[in-house]
């Protein structure tokens, strides 16, 4: 039985792994004919995050996945959609953490929340540290 | 043999260490006459020589790839390059452990040898605290970490080291990097020292200021030659990721930044005492915590190695105690610190601070931004805080340090006006103004290259505002090294602002003999070739690159396969003239028999590495005034003694 299994691992694996090998989509390593719109599409990429690799952005991977991911954004971006959307479209897909650009939410919003405070903090300081007379 | 020397050698080390301990802490209870206290600096002493010599031994198995050694067998190849060798000793985590203890124990070996400005209490004091936190890390590498350990079979072959890894910029940046990181041990020593004896005067300060600005000079290196690292073998163009590594480094950075200029004010007004203790406290806490993130396996990536939970806890306990520890002892004897003297807001101190709670504010968020992803993901939410959070939200705080940096240096001690420097203010301002009207005039450039093109002029020319008026061959070297580094910040800005402006991509597929071009270069693809190496194959595309009506020029950019371990690299190449880089990649084949290239134009890019080595620069030249000062003064007060001595002898 755990032969069985073992081969039927290997069977299932062989489509995975060809995966890997298959020509990258056309527009992975390709710019848009449209100088505006491969500007757009090129600064979305920056803030979208290779979810194969280690804190790359797909504008900066070799990784397949990422390539895939490249060829999203540019066909969507020459369709005319919107960054935004691309952007909420893919999250919708791979999750928050595909996006480098953290949204506001119930787990997020200490991020947002702790600058505002620190410059608070830091004007406090300053101001308390240099209120007092030499 | 060798391996079991080197193991040896590590164990005295450790035995030392605790000498050094108790030594240090008898003197504190019985006074620095006692018998143990004259062991506290021989023991330093002898811990640097063996720790340095395990490490000769862990280089010398590397060498001759002793394939009997764990670490040799999972980590190096005959194969290898014998410089590659050598680096791969410390391209894995037993090795690089091994040689943060090395940096620890000679930095500690040489505040015994040398350091004779503190007050002997302080000192064994000091001694004690180094002692306790290298004991730490040789409990790490003794018992969880043994770089020496032997297989019961050697192996056939070893396993090789990881090509992105096989590069010169290995051999060098680790080991600049961790004498930057542990170099900042010696100010949480001294820190730590001060706060138990409760002596934190002027003459502590400027102790410690030359051990600051040596950790901070090689930190700065680590991080420049780290980030030119990224940018030439990664393959991409791009030079800093916000990944948590490289926040792990800069982190430190930014804690020693302002530990150096809180450290001066304290040296030269007696202020700022207990934010300088802090800092000091802070730096080398930052230090730790990147080791944590970076060796604990929390993180993966290139720097990870290998993830071992059972590591990871073992160094979340010595952060806590270490850190936990040092806040403790902080916040019982803070308190008793009184702050020292007080300056009005137009000052040179009042500058400082400002410098210093926006540094601060920096790093809390990068810190942040650092550890908030992990936080989360023990709650199983994954998120990503990368550069759309870093850039904006940093830039809130940097640049109003950067226009107090501008002014500041102007500003006398204690007190001052405004008025006394309107002149300058207003030609800094009008700078600035200048340069965001012309840059937005220029181009559509987003806001904050914007700025930061503008900001990068007006502190260039105000960084040698602070010469105006004075005999140049009169100003101290130490000032020509505040100057050179405020510069420096400038070229690093502009470069890093003029990159985020002006660069140009070109992503092309060609035939051979097919052209392209990207910004001012015209490129054409001449031929692909097969190329062999000692352990990798490669295909070189040959390009013929043209700078507008300049000469040709030929390249060959590479796509590597390496077969131990096998893994896929590129090799790019850079072509530089002085006002930016051509960065070429070749990528695969596709499908129609073209050639994948990837071109980058990066007007002033190269500005970003210089403006870091001036920064350096900046540092070392500070170095170098404060401690030839020091000698004159030692020098003049011997005189004065020798002179008195010899006159109530007559």
């Amino acid at each position: 039985m755990r032969d069985l299994l073992a081969l039927l691992a290997i069977v299932l694996a062989v489509p995975l792994a060809a995966q890997g090998s298959a020509p990258p989509a056309p527009y992975a390593y390709r710019q848009l004919d449209d100088p505006d719109q491969e500007a757009v599409a090129r600064e979305l990429m920056h803030t979208l995050r290779c979810i194969r690799c280690q804190s790359q952005s797909i504008a900066d991977s070799d990784a397949p996945m990422a390539g895939d991911m490249r060829h999203q954004v540019r066909i969507r971006i020459a369709a005319g959609e919107e960054p935004e959307a691309v952007r909420r479209w893919l999250m919708a897909r791979y999750g928050d953490y595909v996006s480098y650009e953290p949204v506001m939410s119930a787990t997020t919003w200490p991020l947002f929340a702790i600058p505002p405070i620190l410059a608070l903090l830091a004007g406090l300081i300053v101001w308390r540290r240099l209120r007092r007379r030499a | 043999m060798i391996a079991e020397l080197g193991l040896a050698a590590l164990w005295l080390a450790a035995a030392l260490a605790v000498l050094q301990l108790v030594g240090g802490a008898l003197a504190l209870r019985g006074g620095t006459e006692s018998e143990l206290a004259a062991l506290t600096r021989p023991a330093a002493v002898l811990q640097g020589g063996l720790v340095a010599l395990s490490f000769a031994m862990l280089l010398w198995v590397f060498a001759i790839t002793d394939l009997s050694v764990k670490l040799v067998a999972m980590n190096s190849h005959s194969a290898k390059p014998l410089i590659f060798k050598l680096s791969g000793a410390w391209g894995n985590h037993e090795g690089s452990m091994l040689l943060w203890v090395t940096v620890m124990a000679l930095a500690g070996a040489l505040i015994a040898g040398i350091e004779r400005r503190l007050p002997e209490r302080t000192m064994q004091a000091t001694l004690a605290a180094q002692g306790f936190v290298a004991l730490g890390f040789y409990a790490f590498l003794l018992l969880s970490s043994n770089p020496f350990e032997r297989l019961p079979q050697p192996a056939a072959e070893g396993l090789g080291l990881n090509p992105l890894l096989q590069d010169i910029g290995l051999a060098f940046h680790p080991p600049t990097l961790y004498i930057g990181y542990v170099g900042l041990s010696v100010a949480f020593s001294f820190a730590v020292g001060a706060l138990i004896t409760r002596e934190v005067t002027p003459a502590f300060a400027r102790a410690m200021r030359p051990w600051i600005l040596g950790a901070w000079v090689f930190l700065t290196l680590g991080l420049v030659a780290g980030s030119y690292w990224a940018y030439y073998e990664l393959g991409w163009g791009g030079y800093w990721f916000w990944d948590p590594v490289e926040n792990a480094a800069l982190m430190p950075w930014l804690a020693a930044t302002a530990l150096l200029h809180s450290a001066g004010v304290l040296a030269s007004r007696d202020a700022l005492r207990v934010w300088t203790i802090m800092l000091g406290v802070v730096a080398f806490s930052m230090s730790m915590l990147g080791t944590f993130l970076v060796r604990s396996g929390v993180l993966t990536s290139v720097h990870a190695f290998a993830v071992d939970p059972e590591r990871g806890s073992f160094i979340l306990l010595l952060l806590t105690l270490y850190i936990g520890g040092a806040l403790l002892l902080f916040a019982l004897r803070a308190g008793a610190i009184s702050e020292g003297e007080r300056f009005s807001v137009a000052s040179r101190e009042g500058a400082l601070v400002v410098n210093n709670v926006m540094l601060s504010a920096i790093l809390a968020v990068v810190l942040l931004g650092t550890l908030y992803p992990l936080l989360t993901e023990a709650f199983d939410v994954r998120v990503s805080v990368g550069p759309p959070y870093f850039n904006p939200v940093g830039a809130i705080f940097a640049f109003p340090m950067l226009a107090v940096m501008a002014v500041g240096p102007l500003l006398r001690w204690r007190r001052d006006s405004w008025g006394r420097i309107s002149k300058e203010l207003a030609l800094v301002a009008a700078m600035l103004l200048a340069g965001i009207v012309l840059f937005a005039v220029l181009g559509e450039i987003a806001l904050l290259p914007l700025l930061g093109l503008a900001f990068a002029v007006a502190l260039a020319v105000a960084s040698f505002l602070p010469l105006k008026g004075r005999r140049l061959k009169r100003v101290p070297i130490a000032t020509w090294g505040m100057i050179t580094a405020h510069f420096g910040i400038a070229v690093m800005l502009f470069g890093m602002a003029s990159e985020g402006a002006f660069s140009q991509e070109r992503l092309a597929a060609l035939e051979e003999g097919g052209t392209t071009s990207v910004g001012p270069w015209a490129v054409r693809l001449e031929a692909v070739e097969p190329v062999a190496g000692p352990n990798w194959t490669a295909l070189a595309g040959r390009l013929t690159v043209r700078h507008r009506d300049g000469d040709p020029q030929a390249i060959a950019p590479q796509s590597r396969n390496f077969w131990a371990p096998p893994q896929q690299t590129t090799e790019s190449v850079l072509v530089t003239r002085w006002n930016g880089q051509l960065y070429a990649v070749m990528g695969g084949s596709s499908t129609d028999g073209r050639w994948q290239v990837r071109l980058w134009w990066k007007p002033f890019v190269t500005l970003i590495w210089y403006g870091g080595l001036l920064i350096a620069l900046g540092g070392v030249l500070a170095l170098v005034g404060r401690v030839r000062s020091d000698l004159k003064h030692r020098y003049i007060s011997r005189r004065i003694t020798e002179r008195r001595e010899e006159r109530e002898t007559a």
